[in-house]
């Protein structure tokens, strides 16, 4: 029955990457996101449809422009077919496939189907998430995964939601839910000057790490650099305005000991 | 690094290349004056490098703990005029071009001129080989179809086994008397060639052995006047060791490495042998001496790298002979690639990581000197810290050590019919090629230009730029109703350049055998001794010869674009795409930006293109592998251009990968310059399809901005990377880490740079996907991190 395999739009599929997770990985990036963050060096990954980005090629020292469609539907076949091309680079690394995003769990049936193929096949999966979904399509998606790898901003919903759109409470909840049977959790903590760089804020973000429940592997904190908002333009859409400061080396390494001291595996980058 | 060495790399990295004459000089002198013409022919070469090792001049640098040198001072590059013959202007043009520049002083100018040009004008190797060469390969030559190896050096590209380490001269003179005797026996006259080829090697070695002496005789004379007591001791512990070796067999470390340098000495001085000489495996040769130093109290890792460090003083003190003719012109390189082997296999298979491995590395990482090369041989049997050691020293943006995957080169070895214990003591040389150290002659004949041969098939044979009829007529490719046919005729081609290249081979090594026995080089190599034969006459226990493929990328990207335009889509007309090739695209430019960025490319892991490569792999292998060369051996491929593609590409015009005329073309099996989109996995996967094991060496670079090496994670991952490659039998890969200035050179010319992938902040994006800000800051992080 063709018509019930659920489609799924993706925006880029991405070999040899290496800072999604462990070992050698596949990314696929699922177009479409609840959050509206505004340091998002992403943009092609937050409206749920096709858009037309503006490419710039270069021929002979001259520049030509053309348009190219960002978000293709695909069966998960299809997906799982260029995924299981560097599958012997998955099994030297401990590598496997990570979905990202835009936000996987918005494309819950897409997701499932495609961690359950990994699954059958023995290739690890990772979710690169908001944890910004119900919790019944979590729960399933943290049944089905390997391994997490959960980006979380702040704790105050105040913060969250001026800078990102949404409330933090799902997110909050459904990284709560998850115990020692779950998978594998990697905290991912974008570090945005004006925003949660503060070391208040990143001290109520590690009181509430420690309460969790879940395996917690490590703590990873991404510092902001500043970003180009070419991206943005190109897809016609308008830029953020906050266009903060990158973050200062040594106040990166005070934050990192601040997680240390808490007894977090904690790594700058990842 | 201490003082001493300090002192002798800076005057290594100082001294000025230039021509000397007094090899040429002294080969003259004894044609002219001292040679016997009864004499067999590799008794007289014997005689000659006798001649030259008794009346060359000997070089002493103070501090030097390893001595000798092929000319008068360090960098003084000898010639060769028995092989070939440089002209005024080529005098003239090495010394002033601007890069890889030979200096030439009166009065080198002045002995080419009345002794050396006179004596050898119309009669050097190089002549009798032109001479010979039919007017068919000739055309093809001219067409830029092949090169020939042979037509400026010696066939070459030797590596030494393990009997010299155990043996001196007194011992391989005996194995000759031996030899000898048991000829006599069985008949003077019946066995006179191989009697003559014996005597000759006896001589060989005598001569290396004087030379010594005359080092010896040298610094215990300086010792005399040596007023420093501590000098003194160490210039009389030197002429000791000159005095031991390489007469006998080395008992010390240090002597171990003086034996070395002497045989190499008298390998590059008896001829110039294609891609110098090389130690081959140093670790395994070398661990024995270094325990037993270390046992016995006279040794430490100290003092070990600071010999080795000495040892790597002299390999950089030897440019490559300069080319001549045309060549002289584009050869762009000092080095010799002399490649050192670490790591592998031992005899038995087991891992033969040792600590010599490690402190040999430490040395590559210090010295950073352009010669010799380095390489690791990776087993499944290694441990990963080898790879690890590797990549410290890579992400410096040194471009050394190269990974060589061991397991397949064994199969390698075993396919083309080597014992196993001979394979495993085996490894690459040269750039990427498989050996047998110490049991094989393999010779490198030629680059072989696969784009230009479609090109001549694309013009029915006819090479426009030579305005002849380089190749068969293969017909009117308008008139081919399908790609097979295409295919066809393009194997029509190839097979013919094939054939007319392995018969010019064959009649290249007869000349060598006859004309230019190697006998020293045959001492060192089995079972040149016993078999009473040189090694440029089958004398080698296994005897393989080269031809070498050229632009696997660029050929797959024309037959891919051919096929996806103008028979599958048939969008494009192949009157159209023949009339856009020949304009160079000019007036063609939509057709040429299809043709650069929607056709797809090899490199990408995309079977519609990759198949091509696979088809031609497959064509030229049946087209070569097997065929009988004139030494009793066979004719096996490699895929490997060192600079040809950039000759090749100045000789092929447009192609239908987009390729403008005089272009270079793709190098190694690497894809087009730009062509792959989808990260080294993608090339990778890409370059497993053609079967490495079917070849004598493949050679794959990848390039990595430093951020790709900045914690133990990374490694890992590179780690892994190596491993999964050598997984899908893959051959050698080289890590290039780009610099700053090459991030610079990708924003002005995006195109070529469509494949660099940088780390920009805990994710990783094409270059060229960045926005120009962004792009500067990864340049000043670049930068910063180097």
């Amino acid at each position: 029955m063709p018509d019930t395999i659920p489609k799924g739009l993706i925006f880029d599929i991405r070999r040899y990457s290496v800072h999604d997770g462990p070992g050698i990985r596949t990314t696929v990036f699922f177009k479409g996101c609840p959050l509206r963050c505004s340091w998002c060096h992403n943009p092609e990954g937050i409206l749920p449809e096709e858009q037309l980005i503006t490419r710039t090629r270069s021929i002979d020292g001259r520049k030509r422009f053309f348009k190219e469609t960002v978000g293709e539907w695909w069966s998960p076949a299809e997906v799982f077919d260029i995924v299981l091309k560097d599958r012997v680079f998955y099994e030297e690394s401990g590598g496997g496939v990570t979905f990202s995003g835009g936000e996987p769990l918005m494309q819950p049936e897409f997701l499932n189907k495609m961690l359950l193929l990994c699954k059958k096949e023995g290739v690890h999966t990772a979710i690169d998430t908001s944890g910004h979904a119900p919790a019944h399509v979590f729960a399933r998606a943290a049944k089905n995964t390997g391994m997490l790898l959960y980006d979380l901003k702040t704790t105050d919903n105040t913060i969250h939601k001026s800078f990102t759109g949404r409330s933090n409470d799902l997110t909050l909840k459904n990284l709560r839910s998850i115990d020692k049977t779950g998978p594998a959790v990697i905290i991912r903590i974008p570090v945005i000057p004006g925003f949660n760089s503060g070391f208040d804020g990143m001290s109520d973000l590690c009181r509430f790490l420690t309460r969790l429940k879940a395996k917690l592997k490590r703590v990873d904190l991404l510092p902001w650099h500043g970003m180009g908002y070419e991206k943005y333009r190109n897809l016609g859409m308008t830029p953020p305005t906050s266009q903060g400061n990158a973050v200062d080396n040594e106040h990166l390494d005070g934050l990192l000991e601040l997680f240390a001291k808490s007894g977090f595996n904690v790594k700058k980058g990842g | 690094m201490t003082e001493r060495v300090k002192q002798l790399r800076k005057h290594s990295i100082g001294a000025v290349n230039r021509l000397d004459h007094e090899r040429a000089l002294l080969v003259t002198e004894f044609y002219r004056d001292h040679v016997d013409k009864d004499d067999p022919v590799p008794v007289q070469r014997a005689l000659c490098l006798k001649y030259i090792l008794a009346n060359k001049e000997l070089w002493f640098d103070k501090g030097e703990l390893i001595v000798g040198e092929r000319g008068p001072a360090p960098k003084a590059t000898s010639t060769y005029p028995e092989i070939n013959l440089h002209s005024p202007e080529d005098l003239d043009i090495l010394n002033s071009r601007p890069k890889v520049s030979f200096k030439v002083d009166g009065e080198t100018r002045r002995i080419y001129g009345d002794v050396v040009i006179p004596f050898w004008q119309g009669n050097t190797n190089r002549d009798k080989l032109m001479a010979q060469m039919t007017a068919e390969w000739k055309r093809a030559y001219n067409a830029g179809v092949f090169t020939e190896f042979q037509e400026q050096r010696a066939p070459g590209h030797t590596v030494l086994g393990r009997k010299p380490w155990e043996k001196g001269m007194n011992d391989l003179i005996r194995e000759c008397r031996n030899a000898l005797k048991a000829y006599e026996r069985e008949g003077a006259t019946l066995f006179r060639e191989e009697i003559g080829q014996i005597r000759a090697m006896e001589i060989a070695a005598g001569a290396i052995t004087d030379y010594a002496g005359r080092y010896a005789a040298m610094l215990e004379k300086l010792a005399e006047s040596e007023a420093d007591g501590l000098l003194r001791e160490e210039l009389l512990m030197l002429a000791a060791i000159c005095r031991r070796v390489p007469a006998n067999a080395p008992q010390t470390f240090h002597e171990a490495l003086q034996h070395y340098w002497f045989i190499h000495l008298g390998v590059i001085t008896e001829l110039n042998p294609w891609d110098s000489f090389n130690p081959g495996r140093l670790d395994q040769h070398l661990i024995p001496f270094f325990e037993k130093g270390e046992e016995d109290g006279t040794l430490n890792e100290a003092i070990a790298k600071e010999l080795l460090q000495c040892l790597w003083i002299k390999f950089n003190n030897h440019p490559a002979p300069p080319k001549m003719g045309v060549t002289a012109e584009e050869s762009s390189t000092y080095t010799d690639f002399a490649l050192i082997n670490l790591g592998g296999v031992k005899e038995d298979g087991s891992d033969g990581v040792n600590r010599m491995t490690g402190i040999i590395l430490d040395v590559i990482r210090e010295m950073r000197l352009l010669q010799p090369g380095s390489m690791i041989q990776v087993s499944k049997k290694n441990p990963d810290i080898l790879i690890h050691r590797a990549l410290d020293i890579i992400r410096s943006g040194f471009g050394q050590p190269s990974i060589f995957n061991t397991d397949a080169i064994i199969q390698e070895l075993l396919r083309q019919g080597k014992s196993i214990e001979d394979a495993r003591n085996g490894g690459a040389s040269g750039c990427v090629e498989a050996g047998a150290f110490g049991t094989e002659a393999y010779i490198l004949t030629g680059y072989f230009n696969l784009v230009k041969i479609l090109e001549l098939a694309l013009n029915n044979g006819f090479d426009r730029r030579t305005q002849t009829q380089a190749g068969p007529e293969t017909g009117d490719p308008r008139k081919f109703g399908s790609f097979e046919e295409l295919l066809d005729a393009f194997a029509a081609q190839l097979d013919y350049f094939a054939n007319l290249k392995i018969e010019g081979n064959r009649k290249i090594e007869k000349l060598f055998c006859n004309n230019l026995p190697a006998p020293f080089l045959s001492l060192l190599t089995d079972d040149c001794i016993s078999k009473g034969k040189d090694y440029n006459c089958g004398g080698a226990r296994y005897n393989t010869s080269y031809i070498q493929g050229v632009g696997l990328g660029s050929i797959t990207d024309c037959l891919t674009a051919l096929r996806f335009h103008v028979y599958d889509r048939q969008t494009i007309s192949m009157s159209k795409m023949l009339a856009a090739l020949e304009a160079d695209f000019k007036d063609h430019e939509n057709l040429w930006e299809e043709l650069l960025f929607t056709t797809p490319k090899y490199g990408n892991d995309d079977d519609y293109a990759d198949k091509h490569a696979t088809q031609v792999f497959n064509i030229f292998f049946g087209a070569v592998d097997g065929k009988p060369c004139y030494r009793g051996g066979k004719h096996h491929i490699n895929l490997l251009p060192t600079t040809c593609h950039i000759y090749f590409g100045r000789v092929t015009g447009a192609m239908p990968d987009g390729r403008k005329s005089g272009a270079p073309l793709s190098e190694g099996i690497s894809p087009v310059q730009g062509a792959d989109t989808k990260g080294p996995t993608a090339v990778l996967k890409s370059a497993s399809k053609i079967d490495h094991i079917k070849t004598g060496g493949t050679l794959l670079n990848q390039k990595f901005t430093p951020s790709f090496f900045d914690d133990s994670e990374s490694y890992e991952k590179l780690t892994a990377l190596v491993r999964s490659w050598f997984r899908l039998d893959g051959h050698h890969i080289q890590f290039n880490v780009v610099s700053a200035d090459t991030l610079r050179e990708a924003q002005k010319n995006p195109a070529e740079y469509r494949d660099l992938i940088v780390r920009v902040a805990g994710y990783s994006d094409y270059f060229n996907d960045l926005g120009e800000d962004l792009q500067n800051e990864i340049i000043l992080r670049t930068e910063q991190g180097q």
